[in-house]
């Protein structure tokens, strides 16, 4: 029990300070990295609540795609960061004052959080009707059974904001000499070769 | 002291109450910053993740976990497209501060 205190305290620390971090560092790439660490330490977490797969798949997706996404733009864009940050110090009051009264509201209902009495009776996919099987195995049994439209779903959608990003970002830039398979092969000799007769002693 | 050692679902739930509310404030604190604003979401969207993983361990039931991945699915989409739209918006205007996103004010 000591342990799992232990470990839970030491996550949820570096996760709750690395998002402070995330939100006040100066330079964006420390804020990424920072997220980066959240993410280490929330995947550690999930691991404590015994969801090892959706922890796996947060180092994947989140630290390994979402977290380089956001790394590539700020190293890629070329802004004056500390001009953004100008002006920002007067929105402080607001923000604490608008997150001390989320976070207070938040407390009061967890810590008063009780289940009601008929949900244990409602539970769509109780985890101990799988027997002993692991938890990446229990999901696997049901992703691609009953949960297989929404997971369809999911990948079209992850399809469509693939094609997205790709139209809004594309450009076709002027002045760039790209090869055009299509003409040089439609090229003829009759086209563009002419054969002259030069009578002798005429010629430059 | 007891309720220091012994983990349970209070912990955890006012642990996401807390990231989440970091994220509201770090909306705030970068008002200007559209890069450190779509972390803040990232961070509300973690903090959801940790209550539906939660609920899903304390009630016994494998649905949360599946939806989790639902809402991940939803997050990298909305990243990437996000962060497009801020590389076309910067090409276009040289900026990314948020009170210049005002084309369609009219």
């Amino acid at each position: 029990m000591v342990i799992q205190a232990l470990a839970f305290y030491l996550f949820a620390g570096i996760l709750v300070v690395s998002a402070l971090m995330v939100v006040t560092a100066r330079n964006p790439v420390h804020s990424v990295l920072f997220l980066i660490l959240g993410f280490f330490n929330a995947a550690g977490i999930f691991i404590l609540l015994g969801a090892e797969f959706i922890a796996m798949i947060l180092i994947i997706v989140y630290v390994g795609a979402v977290a380089v996404l956001f790394l590539f733009v700020v190293m890629m864009l070329d802004i004056n960061f500390a001009d953004l940050r100008k002006g920002g110090m007067q929105y402080i009051p607001l923000g604490v004052i608008i997150g001390g009264i989320l976070l207070f509201e938040l407390v009061t209902i967890y810590t008063y959080w009780q289940f009601s009495p008929e949900a244990a009776q409602n539970l769509a996919l109780p985890i101990t009707s799988f027997g002993d099987a692991q938890n990446s195995e229990a999901l696997g049994l049901v992703l691609y059974t009953d949960y297989i439209f929404p997971f369809q779903m999911s990948g079209l959608i992850l399809f469509v904001a693939m094609i997205g990003a790709i139209v809004l970002t594309h450009r076709t830039r002027p002045g760039i000499r790209k090869q055009k398979v299509s003409d040089q092969h439609a090229r003829k000799a009759s086209d563009v070769l002419e054969v002259k007769k030069i009578s002798s002693g005429t010629g430059a | 002291m007891e309720t220091f050692i012994n983990i349970g679902m209070t912990h955890f739930l006012i642990l996401a109450g807390i990231i989440f509310t970091i994220g509201v404030f770090g909306i705030f604190l970068n008002r200007k910053n559209v890069i450190v604003i779509l972390m803040s979401i990232e961070l509300m969207l973690l903090a959801v993740n940790i209550n539906f993983i939660t609920f899903s361990a304390y009630l016994d039931d494998l649905v949360g976990q599946v939806f989790v991945m639902f809402i991940l699915t939803v997050a990298a989409a909305e990243a990437a497209i996000g962060l497009a739209i801020l590389v076309v918006f910067f090409r276009n205007k040289g900026s990314i501060a948020v009170e210049d996103l005002s084309e369609m004010k009219g």
